[in-house]
């Protein structure tokens, strides 16, 4: 008869925290990042079917990386649970802060009662009518919930580019300057260090514009993408 | 399915099922209770005394379509509410009237609109004309048993359709059967007199401004002979509500410009009452 293995609950979270960051990193970066009018998402995303970034509710929207399968099903619960609470209630009780939380539990209670846990990283925010009513919330595949405030990036190779973004943005600047400095940022995300420069068409970018009257949400399409990144299409323009 | 939150509050399964992008479905497993259509009356209780709404119409024209309504609600013998709103907005393309029980009415139709946004947000596109369509008709069907007891709905659908390129107009019964109308339709209570008046009056070039003084003609018409039909109401500036579908989204067409409009109607009647 064996004796089973005894593995000590510390080396069981560490294993999972460590198998989730691995995945995570493998992926490309996604970045958000506060303007004068509202909240801007950008991402190397060559694959124009399969979002990273979508819309939750009027207000609010969702960015992702890590497994697809993963972080897409958190997205259709996201939309379940906030149309839901905008129809039992009413469309203003939907809340950045009540969907982060559901978020959190969810992934959390993946992570500790599941053998896998979750590759997934994600940012909910939402826009208010100023910008200090702005919310971003970071959700890691543990289910940690942390507020963030002027910018986040996450997945790939996140350091350089959260480095390059610390010492530049703006909150003030506008949706040019900031998805300028946005895709400049992305191409100091690569492994081996080496710069690149992003074009558009393999990018995937959204804005949430506190302008707009009720769906704050829109995609900035590849047309409209080239005319803000300049006339060559590239970051390099400033 | 589990409904029940899991162990920590996790979001239910229902949540993360994949499958299914319509919230009608989703909402019959997660919360059926807000269901409009899962409501129940108690047997044996009479006929439920509920504000009803009125008489809708609408009216198709060269870029798209023009969806008028009066704006009493009645019940019984009294007027329930001289300002009600019928016509709305059902997403960027599309909007819908309704007739007959205001309280199920309304109800249906914010869920209609969360329906069309649930899905256009699930998917990433949007549904076509005839799919908004087919949805609407699934709901009504679900009101059969209400619709039995006298509570029922007809609404009025109508939309800029991007496929076609032109405005597009579809009626249901209560069993939710669903016909698409050529060039104008009417529902409730006034809808014979408004047919009555747009077939008299409809060409086949009429312009958005034709289509709209067409709409409000036949409301005219329809609060002439039906009393449950609210008239134009130039005391307390009450006017119908006036929205249209083109290749540029919905638009409701503003207070003032419908007055306008509707003044003109009264002119014309001081002289010939008939129209």
């Amino acid at each position: 008869m064996s004796t089973p293995f005894y593995v000590s609950p510390e080396q069981v979270m560490r294993d999972k925290s460590e198998y989730a960051r691995k995945g995570i990193a493998r992926g490309r970066s996604v970045l958000v990042l506060t303007w004068a009018d509202g909240i801007l998402f950008v991402g190397e995303n060559p694959n124009g079917a399969l979002h990273k970034i979508s819309e939750i509710y009027d207000r609010i929207a969702f960015a992702a990386v890590g497994k697809y399968n993963e972080f897409e099903n958190l997205r259709l619960a996201g939309v379940r649970y906030a149309d839901l609470r905008g129809y039992q209630y009413d469309r203003r009780d939907v809340t950045s802060r009540g969907l982060a939380n559901a978020y959190a539990q969810t992934l959390g209670s993946i992570f500790t009662e599941s053998g896998k846990p979750y590759e997934v990283e994600l940012v909910v925010a939402e826009v208010g009518t100023t910008q200090a009513d702005d919310q971003i919330y970071r959700l890691t595949y543990d289910g940690s919930v942390a507020e963030e405030h002027g910018f986040v990036v996450m997945g790939g190779t996140a350091e350089p580019i959260a480095a390059h973004v610390r010492e530049r943005h703006d909150p003030s600047a506008s949706l040019q300057a900031a998805l300028r400095l946005g895709v400049e940022a992305l191409g100091k995300g690569s492994p081996d260090g080496e710069e690149r420069t992003i074009t558009p068409d393999a990018l995937e970018a959204a804005v949430l514009d506190r302008t707009r009257p009720r769906r704050a949400f829109t995609r900035l399409l590849d047309s409209r993408l080239a005319r803000l990144l300049g006339a060559d299409g590239t970051g390099s323009a400033a | 399915m589990d409904q029940a939150p899991g162990r920590y509050g996790r979001l239910p399964a229902a949540f993360t099922a994949p499958g299914s992008s319509s919230f009608a479905e989703f909402l019959g497993v997660a919360a059926p209770e807000l269901l409009p259509a899962r409501l129940t009356l108690p047997t044996g209780a009479g006929a439920v005394e509920a504000p009803h709404g009125t008489t809708i119409v609408a009216v198709t024209h060269a870029s798209g379509v023009v969806m008028a309504g009066d704006r009493r609600a009645t019940m019984g013998n009294i007027i329930a509410q001289r300002d009600i709103e019928k016509v709305f907005q059902a997403d960027e393309y599309s909007v819908v009237g309704i007739a007959g029980t205001a309280g199920l009415a309304v109800e249906m139709v914010r869920l209609f609109q969360v329906e069309l946004e649930h899905y256009e947000k699930m998917e990433g596109h949007v549904l076509s004309l005839d799919g908004k369509a087919n949805r609407l008709s699934a709901m009504i069907r679900g009101n059969l048993g209400m619709a039995m007891q006298g509570l029922a709905v007809v609404p009025l659908f109508a939309g800029f359709d991007p496929d076609t390129g032109t405005g597009r107009i579809f009626s249901y019964d209560v069993t939710g059967g669903r016909y698409e109308e050529q060039s104008f339709h009417a529902v409730g209570s006034g809808s014979v007199f408004a047919r009555g008046a747009l077939k008299k009056r409809y060409r086949d070039d009429v312009d958005e401004p034709a289509a709209v003084r067409l709409a409000v003609d036949a409301l005219y018409d329809a609060a002439d002979d039906d009393s449950a039909t609210g008239g134009p109401d130039l005391t307390r500036r009450i006017w119908p509500v006036v929205m249209t579908a083109t290749d540029e989204g919905v638009r409701r067409v503003p207070d003032d410009e419908v007055a306008d409009v509707v003044r003109a109607v009264v002119d014309d009647r001081m002289t010939r009452p008939g129209g």
